[in-house]
């Protein structure tokens, strides 16, 4: 009887959509509540926050890689930033690390990475019409562009934007009498990721409810691509991490603005003192860290996620260990949450709640080598093609490896006491969690630019960008860790001054400034690839990488609603790859059992019988709805 | 647009009823729709937004010592050495000058905001059954209850601005020497109550619970319109009341735990 009707109910909704009128372009390009259009735009606010950000690395690298550089070529951008001696202003040295880090955490790998993939695959890899609420959906959107104009706008006042580095700690953030950077700058700071906080809330409520509620009719959770597993767990993370932000920064504010004193105690500036007392700023790192720890998971999960689904199909394999992967990536969650304080070995925690952080976070390194050791296992003795999101997949579990092995030592409070602080903490996460989620980043752009845009990007320049990068990065990061080892600490202006520093390893710092500078040009030739496939790419078909997944049985310019008539069901996982006695070498998840009786498992078999039922399961499709 | 389905259960070899089909897709699983399940997920993130700031709460309460007979003396006095017992802070009525009465009227404030989420109960229910007066009185009564707790609100933190008729004596260090000074209630800098941290944290975390309530207030307002012109009646049903009273619920919550560390401990 509800079949009936739900079918009765879709042609008069068939009907009346004949009739909807085609909205302007306001509706359909910049307030869009179409998933696809949100993506889009992430993806696109995304790369531009990226040349920002990597940007201002480049500034600063200059400076640490040629201290003795005139740099008054860029004063066209910088202005007085560069002083009369054609120096980089050592206050604004200190706003470029701190807008370097925030810019790229979360504007480019959290709104760029997540907001993208999030927005453009839980639809279409689940099988829904569209994201839950599309209007909350294109609200996130709007509060994070806010949230870019206002971190971008204190980029260009005149005591320069918060640099406090990308942690703000305080009394340093604090106290606007502290540092140029701790004026209106810091304000800013502060609005704009408030703002972005209700951003990534209303987002990710909509994940995760989408994930939920709006899955197909034989869509089970133990037939969701690993994408969506990944993606579902990251926006749980930011469930329950962002908020601890927002209380932090709150305090903050206060504290900055109207006299209170949570993070204030006993200070003297300027030879004055304050009258605050009570406050601790260790409370801010134990808030703050109760967000920043999630948070390199909410920036590296989508893209071992994307890795997964990219690794596979391009192995033509089933990616090994499925139900282990998907633990791990609980595992990886849940202790997410209970690590944040091996950030805080040297402030002054009591050494025993410091082992047992320490003993946390290396159970850390079991989920992970389990998620490295099957990348790995799924590779073997594959099929491999590789296109050029296979290499950046790759390439990200090379980082995630070498990064991860000295996440190993950092982990250890005991080795952590001696490099706190260095280079090579800088080396360590920029590799497992920088390079890496951009590299998951990247191969995401590159395997799903077909759906996304109707066209393929161009593989040579594919493979160009790939070896470029790959290497580039490893010449950066690969040699920091020396200069860690070495002593040199992070967020230092020049290292001139000091004796163990002084004639040691300036050319290492050189070379890595160079290798930055070829990893940054290298860049454009993706840019350029971007934009030109984009216009002008081979037109793409319907499943360029033959792939198992529903969003490849879109049309190839899937429109408002993602399927013309119904949404498919789905009948069997998607790692069908290669199964033994198939005619081809992937079988979508929307092919019954029932037509591939030469490849079924015993197993299999049985589920047939099940298959009535899954289609007769068609209640949750959103345009059978009223709305 | 709630599922409205029955779903035909199985029965497995335990004789167990199991509904194998709940999770399989192409339904609401937990037969909830996504507008509720929403609100859900942002309570639970609420959930965190005051817990980091109850937290923060905890750990500058304990880094004081509380009044202790033995070290500070027999007769209880307001000082910023030790954390004040909040039976000698919180202890006026209104219209009831001088009269010492521990925690009575933030008992009044508690009953009044438990009381408003008994009627949004009442007004729920009222939805089910489709019946547009009693959601409206209902609501209404909700709403009273909202604004008569901001009131006493308003009144509370009033009187504990304004202060005791004495005032509290502090010694302060300035430029060396020891001054003496009396200051009259609280700000967000000094005290006469206690240590600043504790205005502080008072301010802060009644203020940010009072927003909420605010907030709550303006939705019911917002619901009880809609109510009233009929909307959810031609919509056939009265979920949204349903929403926001989860958020009403909600907010009551958080007083009962604001109210535990600010009044009780």
């Amino acid at each position: 009887m509800a079949t009936v009707s739900a079918n009765s109910a879709t042609v008069a909704h068939a009907a009346e959509h004949d009739h909807h009128e085609p909205q302007s372009f306001w509706r359909t390009y910049i307030f869009s509540e179409d998933h696809k259009t949100i993506a889009k735009q992430y993806l696109i606010s995304g790369i531009i926050w990226s040349i920002i950000g990597i940007s201002l690395s480049v500034m600063f690298r200059l400076q640490l890689g040629f201290p003795n550089m005139k740099l008054d070529f860029l004063r066209p951008i910088l202005g007085s930033w560069i002083n009369e001696t054609g120096k980089l202003d050592p206050d604004f040295y200190l706003a470029l690390v701190t807008m370097h880090g925030t810019i790229m955490v979360f504007f480019v790998l959290t709104a760029g990475l997540s907001g993208t993939f999030s927005n453009f695959l839980i639809p279409l890899q689940v099988g829904a019409r569209d994201m839950a609420s599309g209007f909350l959906n294109m609200l996130s959107y709007w509060f994070f562009f806010l949230a870019s104009m206002i971190m971008l706008g204190s980029l260009f006042i005149e005591t320069g934007p918060a640099s406090g580095g990308w942690v703000i700690y305080p009394p340093l953030s604090a106290l606007p009498q502290a540092h140029k950077g701790s004026e209106l700058g810091m304000t800013l700071w502060l609005i704009s990721m408030a703002l972005f906080i209700v951003s990534q809330l209303l987002g990710g409520i909509n994940y995760i409810t989408t994930v939920i509620n709006l899955r197909t009719r034989g869509m089970s959770f133990s037939k969701l691509p690993l994408t969506i597993w990944a993606f579902f767990l990251t926006a749980v993370l930011g469930l329950i991490s962002f908020p601890v932000l927002l209380s932090a920064a709150l305090l903050l504010i206060f504290d900055r603005s109207f006299g209170t004193s949570f993070y204030l105690s006993e200070i003297y500036i300027k030879g004055e003192a304050l009258p605050n007392v009570g406050g601790s700023p260790i409370l801010f790192q134990h808030l703050f860290w109760f967000l920043g720890h999630p948070e390199v998971y909410i920036v590296l999960l989508p893209a071992l996620g994307m890795t997964s689904e990219i690794i596979a199909t391009n192995s033509r394999k089933p990616i090994f260990g499925y139900r282990a992967m998907i633990a791990s990536m609980m595992g990886i969650a849940f202790l997410a949450f209970i690590v944040w304080a091996h950030h805080m070995f040297v402030t002054g925690m009591n050494p025993f709640l410091g082992s047992i952080f320490m003993f946390l976070t290396l159970i850390i390194a079991v989920p992970s080598a389990v998620k490295a050791f099957n990348y790995i296992t799924t590779l073997w003795r594959g099929n491999i093609r590789f296109t050029p999101a296979m290499l950046f997949s790759i390439g990200l579990v090379s980082f995630f490896i070498s990064g991860g092995l000295t996440g190993l030592i950092l982990g250890n409070s005991a080795l952590d006491i001696q490099l706190h602080d260095t280079y090579f903490v800088v080396a360590h996460f920029h590799l497992v969690m920088g390079a890496a989620s951009a590299f998951g980043l990247l191969a995401g752009v590159y395997h799903w630019f077909p759906k996304m845009f109707g066209r393929m990007m161009n593989e040579k320049l594919g493979y160009v960008h790939f070896w470029l990068t790959f290497i580039g990065i490893y010449l950066v990061f690969f040699p920091m860790h020396y200069v860690g080892i070495a002593g040199f600490p992070r967020r230092y202006y020049a290292f001139t001054s000091y004796d163990f520093t002084k004639n040691i390893f300036a050319d290492m710092n050189a070379f890595i400034s160079l290798a930055a500078i070829f990893t940054f040009t290298a860049q454009w030739v993706f840019i350029y690839n971007f934009v030109h496939s984009l216009i002008k790419g081979r037109k793409a078909t319907q499943n360029p990488w033959k792939s198992n997944t529903l969003e490849w049985t879109t049309p190839i310019n899937p429109g408002h609603g993602n399927w013309p008539g119904e949404i498919p069901a789905v009948y069997r996982w998607p790692y069908d790859y290669s199964k033994p006695g198939a005619k081809d070498d992937f079988i979508p998840q929307n092919v019954p059992y029932s037509q591939t009786p030469e490849s079924n498992l015993p197993h299999e078999n049985e589920l047939i019988g099940l298959e009535k039922e899954i289609e007769a399961q068609n209640l949750n499709d959103q345009f059978k709805q009223p709305h | 647009m709630a599922a409205t389905v029955t779903h035909d259960t199985l029965t497995t070899d335990s004789d167990q009823v199991f509904d194998k089909k709940t999770w399989m897709g192409g339904v609401e699983p937990m037969k909830v729709s996504y507008g509720k399940l929403m609100m859900w997920f942002f309570l639970i993130s609420d959930t965190f937004t005051f817990s980091a700031l109850l937290v923060t709460y905890g750990l500058i309460r304990y880094s004081y010592p509380a009044w202790d007979p033995a070290v500070f003396g027999e007769v209880f006095k307001f000082s910023n050495l030790y954390w004040p017992s909040p039976e000698h802070v919180y202890n006026s009525v209104p219209f009831l000058h001088g009269v010492n009465l521990p925690l009575i009227f933030v008992g009044i404030m508690t009953f009044i905001l438990i009381f408003s989420s008994v009627t949004m109960v009442l007004a729920v229910e009222a939805g089910h059954r489709m019946d547009q007066a009693d959601v409206e009185k209902y609501m209404l009564w909700t709403i009273l209850g909202g604004i008569a707790f901001l009131g006493s609100q308003a009144w509370e933190w009033s009187h504990f601005i304004h202060g005791t008729e004495t005032g509290t004596t502090i010694n302060e260090l300035v430029n060396g020497q020891t001054i003496q000074r009396t200051i009259f209630g609280a700000n967000l800098v000094e005290n006469q109550y206690g240590p600043p941290a504790f205005a502080d944290l008072f301010f802060f975390i009644t203020g940010f619970h009072g927003t909420h309530v605010f907030s709550g207030v303006v939705l019911n307002v917002l619901i009880f319109y809609r109510a009233a012109t009929g909307l959810y009646a031609r919509r056939g049903h009265y979920e949204m009341v349903e929403k926001v009273g989860l958020y009403w619920h909600f907010v009551d919550l958080v007083w009962v735990f604001v109210f535990t560390f600010f009044y009780l401990v």
